[in-house]
């Protein structure tokens, strides 16, 4: 058990430093990733303005400003830039083939190497975050209770292993189409307007609300921004999380699979 | 001596895509896909014993990296069977992968970004090797390789040659039972290559590891292994000791003739054999080797001769005449 976590934390740790070697690169990247949340603030301050202030969706004004904030967070966990393209690159070009000669896992290998990508973002994005939050804490209602922001956590974490895993399976797809950049792109668009990147879900017609409950997209962005929000009663908020958790383990699983199947067929491309 | 490997009917083909050209074929080509089977590994049968160093011969394409791949686990078969130190390789257990290693010249393992000290460190932990044993085994290998001064730099600021070196380090730092080589020399210089094939000579004579290695240098071969096997389009064509490819192939001998005066026209020794080349005054043929004595008796009674070599003929035409002999063989069939 020792050597097993011993192994991981290595792994860990030269992720950590392999992404500390282009700091500077990484750091503005970091930066630019807040630039989205102004425009969304005048587009929605414009909409909200032409039709007299009057709240859309339940959204006034203050609470678009804080879902916007709220989104950037959810998405600091579950967007994983690279990771898709990434694994079908390393198939196409045969370098996966060294994770399958040494006794390691590759699904663990990755998400080792995306964890540590992750805390050099959030140790990069933390003072820029605060400050915006700072700058914005009058248009949040105050701090939700502990246990919402307990359910927040477990949300977000939620997010992050959906996000990861359904992006893992996708590029694991790589094993049998080679190219999936007209996959990435759909899956893109999908998660873009579906997941409430774009847009708070209250907005969509009431019919096909129910709909985004039981798909995975939501709890990608919408629903950790929500529940902090507290847009919905303590029952939505256990079921969300049972259907995020449950969208968590079943992307653990398709990923595995893929990876099972893929490797059977791989053929060992690039020499 | 332990058999290593097994090798029985072990057959891997390919299934590979069509495109005919044009942007015509391309549009049918979106519903409707053509595809050809590629038998890259044609039923081989295959057994190494612990300690041989073996090289795999053959032109591009024969099935030298397949047969590689297969054996490390990297691919699965199509069909037969094989057994590496006791164990399936495409079933990917990590006993097993704790007990070979794979080397590829054309491929980077170690982090590009990092020092290769941390790719080591990693594989330390990634093989689970006690420390004692790590710190050992580095030191040695730094030692042997001359690297001491390398290990901070960042892998992509390395040359080829230097890589490469590093790459050596990292595939045996868990002490592999078994190494398999496909082209660790290729794009470095001869001083490099030389290094490289002194340290696998003096590594595998030392453990008795065995190595299966694919170049297609010659020069890798004939300082390295004893035993060779040449694979063309799939199949063994032949497998022995490298002594026996001349024997078996190697039906003619060359003839070199230096005659004694600086004569602008050599006489003309076609009678004897096919010339190779007339450079006055000396003059190379190709003779059969059953009658080697009787022309060079010839010859000497004859002309006035300064100097005459005999010498089998370049290991590398033997082989591709292995190669060529293949092709016709697979081509009748």
């Amino acid at each position: 058990m020792s050597a097993w976590l011993s192994m991981w934390w290595m792994i860990f740790r030269v992720s950590l430093s392999e992404k500390l070697v282009y700091r500077v690169d990484f750091m503005l990247g970091t930066l630019m990733r807040f630039l989205p949340i102004i425009t969304h603030i005048l587009l929605w301050t414009a909409v909200l303005a032409a039709g007299d202030g009057e709240p859309i969706g339940g959204y006034d004004r203050n609470h678009f400003v804080a879902y916007y904030l709220l989104v950037t967070i959810s998405r600091a966990f579950s967007s994983m830039p690279g990771l898709a393209a990434g694994i079908t690159e390393e198939i196409r070009d045969g370098a996966i083939k060294k994770y399958l000669i040494q006794p390691v896992d590759l699904i663990g290998y990755l998400l080792l190497k995306r964890i540590a990508h992750k805390l050099v973002y959030y140790l990069m994005a933390f003072l820029p975050f605060a400050l915006i939050f700072f700058l914005g804490h009058e248009y949040f209602d105050g701090w939700p209770e502990p246990s919402i922001l307990c359910a927040y956590g477990v949300s977000l974490l939620f997010a992050f292993c959906i996000g990861f895993f359904m992006e893992a399976t996708l590029g694991l797809i790589g094993f049998w189409w080679l190219e999936v950049s007209s996959l990435l792109f759909i899956y893109m668009l999908i998660t873009f307007f579906f997941s409430g990147h774009m847009f708070p879900l209250e907005i969509l017609p009431a019919w096909l609300r129910p709909v985004f409950d039981y798909l995975p997209f939501q709890y990608l962005a919408y629903f950790p921004a929500a529940l902090f929000l507290e847009k919905m009663d303590p029952a939505q908020m256990t079921w969300g999380l049972w259907v995020g958790g449950f969208w968590s383990v079943f992307f653990f699983l398709t990923s595995r699979i893929a990876f099972t199947l893929g490797v059977r067929r791989y053929s060992g491309f690039g020499g | 001596m332990t058999l290593t490997i097994d090798v029985q009917n072990l057959t891997k083909t390919y299934r590979v895509h069509q495109k005919k050209e044009g942007l015509k074929a391309a549009l049918i080509g979106l519903g409707k896909r053509t595809y050809h089977e590629v038998p890259a590994v044609q039923g081989i049968d295959l057994q190494v014993h612990q300690g041989e160093f073996v090289a795999f011969l053959g032109p591009n394409g024969a099935g030298k990296t397949t047969t590689l791949k297969l054996l490390s686990g990297v691919i699965n078969p199509t069909a037969g069977h094989a057994t590496v130190l006791g164990h399936i390789p495409w079933k990917r257990e990590n006993a097993y992968r704790r007990r070979f290693a794979l080397v590829m010249g054309q491929k980077n393992q170690l982090w590009w970004d990092l020092p290769a000290q941390e790719s080591f460190r990693l594989h330390q932990k990634i093989y689970r090797i006690e420390t004692e044993q790590f710190d050992r085994s580095l030191n040695e290998l730094i030692d042997v390789l001359d690297v001491s001064k390398l290990l901070k730099q960042p892998v992509r600021e390395l040359s080829l040659g230097e890589r490469m070196k590093m790459e050596l380090i990292a595939a045996l730092l868990h002490s592999p039972d078994i190494l398999f080589l496909d082209e660790p020399t290729i794009g470095l210089d001869v001083v490099a290559q030389h290094n490289i094939q002194q340290f696998l000579r003096h590594y595998q004579q030392t453990r008795k590891i065995t190595v299966l290695l694919t170049s297609h240098y010659m020069k890798d071969i004939t300082a390295l292994c004893k035993r060779v096997v040449i694979i063309a389009k799939g199949r063994i064509h032949y497998d022995g000791s490298l002594k026996g490819i001349t024997d078996q192939f190697g039906g003619y001998k060359i003839l070199t003739v230096q005659f004694a005066d600086d004569i602008e026209s050599p006489p003309d020794l076609s009678k004897y054999g096919t010339v190779q080349s007339i450079q006055p005054p000396q003059v190379t043929i190709q003779v059969p080797r059953a009658e080697v004595a009787s022309v060079l008796s010839h010859v000497l009674n004859q002309h006035d001769i300064a100097d005459v070599s005999v010498e089998d003929p370049p290991l590398e035409n033997m082989i591709a005449e292995v190669f060529s002999l293949a092709a016709e063989e697979e081509n009748a069939s």
